[in-house]
């Protein structure tokens, strides 16, 4: 029965992939959608990298789901350890003090790297996931390298709901300015191809880097509790 | 060009196998780990700096970590 079940989604995913590349050639130009996306993208958004324009702008309410998704796997995975009972404290050895020194000093050019990244996600490529991601590894240095330093929970707590919430209300102020539907781009377009331009998108990437940085913080806090 | 990339992809398929044959389960983690940085090498070359940065921070950084914690919690060697 099992290998049958095995065969069967081996079958099913093999189905998957060859009709996918039937349909869609690999390596040839971009499809109808692509060719609208990168001929209007800078008249529909104003920003300069067009796969933000595309998470963010055209397929903004996807990225919502998306937000939710990762938040829904870190209250999980809060949840679960949080059922564990038996903790037994470990005697682990200090870090040397080439890791604690390296560490020390690449720990804010990480965050000052991740800060950028997801500040000039509307630019350059990258963008709050990519941002929040090499935060939470800055964040994941320190807590390798210097022994005994934590990040305080309720302050993670507040910047992941800041995130979230500045997403949203954003979202949700489109509504009442502007065109009128959830997530439309109210705020100026701005010049093009400087910091402040292309309306909402980089206020929503510096909410979604926020967010995804203060949740993957959290996940790996909560891993390395009893260590 | 197709030469770097052949032997990428060769090194990555090879990493692959490691890491699941692999018993001892640090090593598997490592090989996985190579997976993802061979992985966001080639997104580069495709021409996706954004899927190369997620998956050069996430596959190889993070979830790595993860992994290695829930080992030192567990054990290290699969029967």
């Amino acid at each position: 029965m099992r290998t049958f079940i095995v065969i069967l989604l081996l079958a099913v995913t093999c189905l998957g992939i060859y009709s996918v590349l039937v349909h869609i050639p690999f390596g040839t130009g971009p499809s109808e959608t692509g060719t609208h996306y990168l001929a209007n993208t800078r008249s529909d958004t104003g920003a300069s990298n067009a796969v933000t324009a595309v998470v963010v702008g055209y397929r903004g309410f996807d990225t919502l789901g998306e937000v939710t998704v990762l938040f829904l796997t870190a209250m999980g995975v809060g949840a679960v350890l949080a059922t564990l009972q038996n903790r037994e404290k470990r005697s682990i050895e200090k870090a040397s003090l080439i890791l604690t020194a390296a560490c020390r000093f690449l720990f804010p050019l990480t965050l000052l790297f991740g800060a950028y990244i997801f500040l000039h996600g509307h630019l350059t490529p990258g963008g709050g996931f990519q941002g929040g991601a090499v935060i939470a590894s800055g964040f994941l240095l320190v807590y390798l390298g210097c022994h005994g330093r934590r990040i305080s929970r309720p302050a993670s707590k507040v910047f992941e709901s800041a995130g979230g919430l500045l997403f949203v209300g954003i979202g949700l102020a489109g509504l009442y300015v502007g065109s009128r539907f959830f997530l439309s781009n109210f705020l100026p377009a701005g010049e093009f191809n400087t910091l402040l331009s292309a309306g909402i998108i980089p206020v929503i990437y510096i909410g979604v880097g926020i967010k995804v940085g203060a949740e993957l913080t959290g996940i790996i806090d909560r891993m390395m509790e009893d260590t | 060009m197709i030469l770097i990339v052949t032997l990428l992809v060769v090194l990555m398929l090879a990493a692959a196998i490691c890491a699941a044959v692999f018993k001892d389960l640090i090593s598997a983690v490592i090989s996985g780990c190579l997976v993802s940085l061979i992985a966001a090498v080639l997104f580069y070359l495709l021409h996706a700096p954004d899927v190369a940065m997620a998956e050069a921070s996430i596959g190889a950084a993070l979830v790595t970590a993860v992994f290695i914690i829930a080992i030192k919690r567990t054990e290290r060697y699969e029967e």
